[in-house]
């Protein structure tokens, strides 16, 4: 447990939208949180908008974290990301778990 | 009206809603190329469809204003406001003009047709000068090339297969991939999508504001070629786009896999993953052209269309040295996964509202019947029989909130409806008004939604016009110049409740009093509470702008937002903080339908109290039966006695009841003879010669086939406080010096 502790680093909650305008500085911020852990959770609950240029980043992150033997999780997802990664078709080769919402009847 | 132009009208009333807020938004975000695009789309989608349908004066009308916007994204003219007023009109039109044909008449009446001409004209004459003809406008009209079909076998397939590679600088360009491919979703079915991510090159290099991706898409659709590949016009330049249309043969496939940058063999993977459904069809082609006549061939059989052709498409792939045969079984696996997820997609159907009304009507009965059957069962004895009717009527209620629940609709849809009003009234009076919107995901009942509409816009009509001060004044008193309009919603305690607040003056308590006593609503002198006096601006005639505007003022307004809440058996409460702003909270039930029911006995007759109002219930003493309050520990219950609020013959018994009741944070004690206990209640409504007893909400029918009416809670404790008001106003009077209880 305390060894799993170490690694892990606390989840990097994104808060800002993930879009093209901030892209660049999402880039660095998620690479550079890779970096420092071997087990990356990333908690995207409150982005409340991405567009391709924000999935792209996500999309490398995980091929980042393979290539180097790391882990990259998304541990919350907002509806916005979920959208997304059911639109691209992505949620299954990401393999995160994605919550339901309940009340989606 | 057929059943494809009914589709019609509610998907352009959607579409039109659509179109409106990106309106809105352009004004707040002027230049955002996405949604310009967005707004292109919608009149684009809208004229489309008129057209489909052959109602030409809407194409003809959306013709024009698609022109208009088509050179706003050209950059050819720019966007002002004068420009979004005059395409908030169009829309508004366009609206009308669904009202016609919905209502089923042949074209437009004069009026609508005049106001059609002269918005028609200043589009023409402002926006789009003269030279009309030269750049008629739309997309460049793409030639589709001929499509050869040259021998071979064709699939039977419905679905084109579009491949396409996203230039680096689309996104930088401001367009994102993901529009186009939801807009190519309006003009058809996606049927599979796969992104493919393999250009992405290693993180440094990575550019994070180029684009890498590229889709191979299985698209289900009845527009042609050149609609697809209008989809992509605007990035056409930018873009590598390969459609195959349906029929096509695999060698069509083949070539597609050699023309594309990825390595074949997993496009070949890819392809199977995108088509299913074509795949396995074209198989069938390609068994026919690579075997004699195939007995073998998977024909109707389901079983074997799951199999065979996946065998077979992966022995075909192969031979091509396209595809490595453990790709296909993956590929195969992960159809199956796709195909799963997608029937769980499937999950909206559009029911029409009275088939709906008639289910709930079912259910009522059924809820009615239900009730019968457990009296007899209960009476009956047979242990048996009284627990499979407590089983069933505990399925019954469980249908009952099911159906319910089929009725209930977010109201997130009537709040953002307020972004216009709140837009063009702001304007009108000029403001600075921020409308701020919060628990739009609250569900209540959809007849309630179509009710709640009018009292909200009084009500936020109001408080733009009385509540916010005007700019400067704000600023003068320390806040910001910009005046925030809150709606919000919530669930609380078996209602839900609604609330329209703002942060402007706040009512004037020593105004509201005054104009009172002018009107003779309260005497000079009477002790009211805050609540007391901001409550009077309830009252029919009552008004304190100094200034009618024609936005409010008029005084017509207030009573008739109670009264229309009240019809809804809800209640509208206002709270008010000078300088800081008022909030009105509208509490109303979640159903007009059915509802737990807490069933009492007055002589012979049953009455049902709403079960969510019933706090509790004690036993009268004896020596407090003369006095028309109780003590309930240490707390001051006033009482009503129903017995001689009714006027009924017959003695009460020994023992009476009384069933604590509250409405709205205020108590009162209901004096009855029996408890009988809870009952699930059907509202009948009263008839309308009915209408102005006070204290009865409705009637229902028991199980017995007796009637009961349901009594109502909130005018009976309603009249509980005034009488009490009354008394200790008397009290107060009477004794200056004593302090009120």
């Amino acid at each position: 447990m305390a060894t799993r502790k170490k690694k892990t680093a606390p989840a990097l909650v994104i808060a800002e939208d993930m879009t093209i305008y901030n892209a660049a500085s999402h880039k660095q911020r998620l690479l550079d949180a890779l970096q420092a852990t071997e087990r990356l959770e990333i908690d995207l609950s409150a982005v409340s908008e991405i567009d391709t240029a924000g999935f792209q980043l996500l999309v490398l992150l995980k091929r980042e974290a393979r290539r180097l033997g790391k882990e990259a999780q998304i541990v919350a997802h907002s509806e916005a990301v979920r959208d997304l990664l059911d639109f691209y078709n992505m949620a299954a080769a990401f393999g995160d778990p994605l919550l339901i919402p309940a009340a989606k009847a | 009206m057929d059943e494809i132009t009914s589709v019609f009208v509610t998907e352009s009333r959607e579409q039109l809603a659509a179109l409106e807020a990106a309106l809105l938004e352009l004004e707040n975000q002027p230049g955002d190329d996405d949604t310009l695009n967005a707004i292109f789309r919608s009149a684009h989608t809208i004229k489309g469809g008129a057209g489909v349908i052959e109602c030409g004066y809407i194409v003809a009308f959306t013709h024009v204003v698609e022109n208009l916007l088509d050179k706003l994204r050209n950059a050819e003219i720019t966007l002002d406001s004068d420009l979004i007023a005059l395409l908030l009109a169009c829309s508004d039109h366009i609206g009308n003009l669904l009202g016609v044909l919905e209502a089923g008449a042949p074209g437009p009446g004069e009026d609508l047709a005049a106001e059609g001409e002269a918005l028609l004209a200043r589009l023409q004459r402002d926006w789009l000068s003269g030279e009309k003809a030269a750049s008629r406008s739309g997309p460049p009209a793409a030639v589709p090339p001929p499509i050869h079909s040259s021998g071979g076998s064709a699939v039977e397939t419905d679905c084109w297969h579009i491949s396409l590679r996203f230039g680096a600088d689309v996104l930088r360009n401001g367009m994102d991939p993901l529009s186009f491919l939801r807009y190519l979703g309006t003009i058809g079915r996606i049927e599979r999508l796969e992104t493919l991510t393999d250009t992405l090159p290693e993180a440094a290099q990575m550019d994070p504001e180029s684009c890498y991706l590229g889709f191979e898409i299985s698209f289900s659709s009845n527009a042609d070629k050149a609609a697809i590949e209008r989809v992509f016009d605007f990035v056409r330049d930018d873009c590598a786009l390969q459609i195959l249309p349906p029929h096509s043969r695999l060698a069509d496939y083949v070539a597609l896999i050699n023309s594309l940058p990825e390595d074949s063999m997993r496009l070949g993977e890819i392809l199977v993953r995108v088509g299913a459904l074509t795949q396995a069809e074209l198989d069938e082609g390609l068994a026919a052209q690579h075997r004699p006549p195939a007995a073998d061939a998977p024909s109707a059989e389901a079983e074997a269309e799951a199999e065979a052709p996946h065998t077979q498409i992966g022995e075909i792939l192969v031979e091509h040295k396209v595809v490595q045969p453990e790709l296909v079984e993956a590929a195969v696996a992960r159809q199956k996964q796709v195909t799963e997820k997608k029937s769980a997609e499937a999950r909206l159907i559009r029911i029409q509202a009275d088939k709906l009304d008639r289910l709930i009507d079912l259910v009522g009965e059924l809820v009615i019947a239900g009730a019968s059957v457990s009296l007899l069962a209960g009476k009956s004895g047979s242990s048996e029989l009284i627990e499979a009717a407590s089983l069933s009527s505990r399925l019954v209620e469980g249908i009952r909130d099911a159906a319910l629940q089929l009725r209930m609709v977010q109201i997130g849809e009537t709040f953002n409806r307020f972004n216009r009003v709140v837009r063009d009234t702001s304007r009108e009076l000029g403001k600075d008004i921020e409308l701020v919107i919060a628990g739009g995901e609250t569900e209540l009942d959809k007849s309630m939604v179509e009710k709640i509409g009018d009292p909200l816009m009084h009500l936020v009509r109001n408080a733009m016009d009385h509540g916010l001060e005007q700019p400067a004044v704000r600023e003068a008193s320390g806040k910001p110049a910009r005046g925030r309009l809150e709606l919000n919603a919530f669930h609380d305690s078996g209602s839900i409740v609604i609330e329209v607040a703002d942060d402007g003056a706040g009512l004037n308590r020593e105004r509201i009093l005054a104009k009172a006593v002018e009107r003779g609503l309260a005497q000079p002198g009477q002790t009211l509470s805050d609540a007391e006096v901001y409550n009077l601006i309830f009252e029919p005639g009552f008004s304190t702008a100094e200034q009618v505007t024609n936005i409010s003022g008029r005084g017509v307004g207030m009573d008739v937002v109670r009264r229309n809440i009240q019809g809804l058996r809800g209640s509208v409460e206002v709270s008010s903080t000078p300088g800081q702003g008022s909030r009105f909270a509208i509490r109303l039930p979640l159903t007009l339908a059915i509802i737990d029911g807490f069933l009492v006995g007055i002589g012979d007759a049953a009455y049902v109290i709403p079960l969510d109002s019933v706090v509790e219930c004690v036993e009268l003493a004896e020596e407090g039966s003369g006095r028309d309050y109780v003590n309930l520990r240490g707390e001051v219950l006033p009482l009503v006695r129903l017995r001689q609020l009714f006027a009924m013959e017959g003695e009460a018994p020994a023992r009476q009841n009384v069933v604590v009741v509250q409405y709205a944070g205020t108590k009162s004690g209901i004096v009855v003879d029996q408890l009988m206990g809870e009952f699930q209640t059907v509202i009948k409504p009263l008839g309308s010669i009915f209408r102005n007893i006070r204290g009865i909400g409705g009637s229902t029918i028991l199980g017995s086939g007796e009637v009961a009416l349901i009594l109502d809670v909130q005018a009976l404790v309603q009249r509980c406080a005034n009488t009490e008001e009354q008394r200790t106003g008397a009290a107060a009077r009477a004794l200056p010096a004593t302090a009120r209880a």
